[in-house]
């Protein structure tokens, strides 16, 4: 068994702000992904979902915290035993049309992974595996080989993205919203191109801000907020009974063909109402429209930018800085998860 | 009628010669009606929004006429079109986000606003100003800050509040829900219909690719397939029983909240649009379309199948026709 497993892991960017300070993209993350099984990362911006791909790909190290790949800790890999473990896990990312250089054709990618990885494999058994590959993807070889990325449409790169993840021996696929830039009629191409690798045992760690995408891939799906898991566990048990308030609010956000909206109009603003509305919105117990809501959203992802606190505290770093100046910003300890139902977590309300 | 545009199609200049990505579009646009506009990536369908506001160097319009609050829009001639922008016909561009220099504050960018607009009363429409930033939850403090300082789901509401500052007639909306958060995409949609209730704009042309944004905010919806429109009907009645092969395909492919891979198996379109450099003559989803026939070779006549429904399609037109030749007088029954 392969597992892929975060432990306890917290990541901490130094804030972009005047002045210094670090903020918190990861609030301690545990989750493990096993063989053949679909997770789907759900947050809006800012949650901390690529963050959780970058440190599985090892593009970034976690601050605090392991993530082990068949118990062995990924952070200690080498030379050597980095490149087996890329050789068994691997991203495909959000913008096919940057993954490509335009001035090589596009199956260059795969003349890279052959010189890395099989250089001793003949011309002959190397296009059979290609070809085997591409038609797993369901792309026609004739169609794809020998083209400039921009003579193919942006499903045909994405899979052949997903086509040299196959080249190798993958059990882990990080796929970094690698739906979100195709059009509608492609799209469902590639999700079901995603659910049949799943069947062959592929693990897949499916990070995306929309729903109803995540929904129709995962077993599992996993909610983050401010880096921190607010609620997790079985797809069907996450999407049919939320528990969480803003899982819940995220659902009734979600555009959707056959339901409308309930459009509450907004109450008329005084002239002089300067600026007291998120401050009234906060303080009174009326539910907030969803564009007041939003509002606050706003203000608390702009006040996490600059807030600044002392993390020595908790990590240990000498470069924290203190002052404490925002009232909204969140804290560094994640909220605590109990089992709502078996394999259904939900975070404490933060 | 507030808006209506007739038998327009805009090219683009390539050295390949002219490349029409809008081809002999009509429609029009009650008052207080928002229209969304979908379509596949290179349908056309930001051309066609862009061409009522501005025509960049690269197009031109080869022939149909845009009319708005019955006053002809001079969209070829970037002069003219000057002092009818904002006022009569706006637009809140593609990539809104990067829309706003980082190199002005908010205030600066509206002030220059006033000042080319030739805006007198500028008092009044500070005013005004702050009452819509309040209304949508936006301190006035946005006016001093820079855009990078504000988050995505800000900046894309300070351009909408910008470009409808001067109350235009109709308010081109290019892919406003695109990049955001789901709660960040459903506060910018129910802006735009308060917008639109309010009397701050007549009528919006909402692009996207999104149909499930449209089923929320538009009126009536219209599908655009490789530069020219295939359906257009009021929004439930496309929604819920599309007459085009090609939005019925595009409706299909979209999963629902609550649907599952082990439940429903959910099918793309196979195929590719066809390039509109030499495009195939006929119909242009012949190629894509399960349902072609001989026919399809000719260009399909975009009629109206039932009040506000207009298809164009060979089987759509050729299935009416014999219901109504068969049972003459009674109402249509819902068709494919």
């Amino acid at each position: 068994m392969t597992t892929l497993k975060l432990d306890q892991v917290s990541k901490l960017y130094p804030s972009t702000s005047r002045g210094g300070g670090l903020t918190p993209a990861l609030r301690k993350v545990s989750f493990e992904l096993q063989p053949g099984e679909v997770i789907s990362l759900i947050g809006e911006s800012g949650s901390g979902k690529t963050t959780i791909g970058k440190v599985l790909l090892r593009l970034t190290k976690p601050t605090s915290g392991t993530a082990t790949f068949d118990g062995k800790d990924i952070t200690t890999y080498t030379t050597r035993g980095l490149k087996d473990y890329y050789r068994q896990v691997q991203g495909v990312f959000q913008d096919p049309f940057s993954s490509y250089n335009p001035i090589y054709r596009a199956d260059r990618v795969y003349d890279l992974v052959r010189s890395s990885y099989f250089p001793k494999v003949s011309d002959l058994e190397w296009s059979a595996k290609v070809e085997a590959v591409l038609d797993a993807v369901a792309l026609n070889p004739g169609d794809v080989l020998g083209k400039y990325p921009h003579q193919l449409s942006g499903g045909q790169q994405q899979r052949l993205l997903i086509a040299r993840a196959l080249l190798l021996d993958v059990k882990v696929l990080i796929a970094d919203e690698i739906i979100s830039m195709l059009d509608a009629s492609t799209r469902v191409d590639v999700l079901n191109l995603l659910v049949k690798l799943k069947r062959q045992g592929l693990a897949i760690l499916f990070i995306t801000h929309d729903l109803s995408l995540g929904n129709y891939v995962s077993d599992r799906t996993i909610i983050l907020r401010h880096g921190a898991i607010v609620e997790m566990g079985a797809t069907g048990k996450i999407f049919g009974n939320p528990q969480h308030d803003y899982t819940k609010m995220l659902l009734t956000a979600v555009p959707e063909l056959h339901k409308k909206w309930q459009h509450t109009p907004l109450a008329p603003v005084a002239v002089s109402a300067n600026g007291a509305g998120i401050a009234e919105v906060l303080s009174s117990n009326a539910p907030a429209s969803p564009l007041a809501r939003a509002a606050i959203i706003d203000e608390l992802a702009h006040a996490e930018q600059v807030v600044k606190r002392d993390l020595r505290a908790v990590f240990g770093s000498a470069r924290a800085v203190a002052s404490g100046k925002s009232q909204v910003a969140v804290a560094l300890e994640p909220p605590a998860l109990h089992e709502f139902e078996p394999d259904h977590l939900v975070a404490e309300p933060e | 009628m507030s808006v209506s545009v007739e038998n327009l199609s805009v090219a683009y200049r390539s050295r390949r010669g002219d490349v029409t990505a809008v081809d002999n579009v009509s429609f029009s646009l009650a008052d207080g009606e928002i229209m969304g506009l979908a379509g596949e990536s290179g349908s056309g369908k930001s051309t066609l929004g862009n061409a009522l506001v501005y025509l960049d160097a690269r197009m031109k319009t080869t022939g149909g006429t845009v009319t708005v609050d019955g006053k002809e829009l001079p969209i070829a001639n970037n002069n003219a079109m000057r002092p009818r922008r904002m006022t009569e016909v706006s637009l809140v561009p593609q990539y809104a986000m990067s829309a706003l220099t980082p190199t002005r504050k908010i205030g600066k960018l509206i002030s220059d606003l006033l000042k080319s607009h030739h805006v007198k009363d500028r008092d009044a429409v500070y005013t005004e100003l702050r009452r819509r930033l309040a209304l949508i939850g936006l301190k006035e403090d946005v006016l001093s800050k820079y855009s990078f300082e504000l988050s995505g789901g800000m900046r894309q509401r300070v351009t909408i509040i910008m470009s409808t500052l001067l109350n235009p007639s109709l308010l081109v909306a290019d892919e406003v829900t695109s990049a955001l958060d789901v709660s960040s995409q459903r506060a910018v949609g129910e802006m735009l219909i308060e917008f639109r209730d309010r009397g701050y704009i007549k009528s919006a042309i909402t692009i996207t690719h999104d149909l499930s944004i449209l089923a929320q905010i538009a009126d009536s919806i219209a599908i655009m397939y490789a530069g020219r429109l295939a359906e257009r009907a009021p929004t439930s009645a496309l929604v819920d029983s599309p007459l085009h092969p090609y939005t019925q395909a595009l409706l299909a492919s979209l999963p629902e909240v609550g649907v599952r891979h082990d439940q429903v198996t959910l099918t793309g379109i196979p195929g590719r649009p066809p390039s509109l450099v030499n495009p195939p003559s006929g119909c242009r989803f012949r190629e894509r379309c399960p349902f072609a026939f001989a026919k399809c070779a000719q260009t399909p006549p975009f009629e109206e199948i039932k009040p506000g429904h207009l298809v164009a399609c060979w089987k759509v037109s050729q299935e009416h026709a014999d219901t109504a030749a068969t049972a003459p007088g009674l109402p249509l029954k819902e068709q494919v």
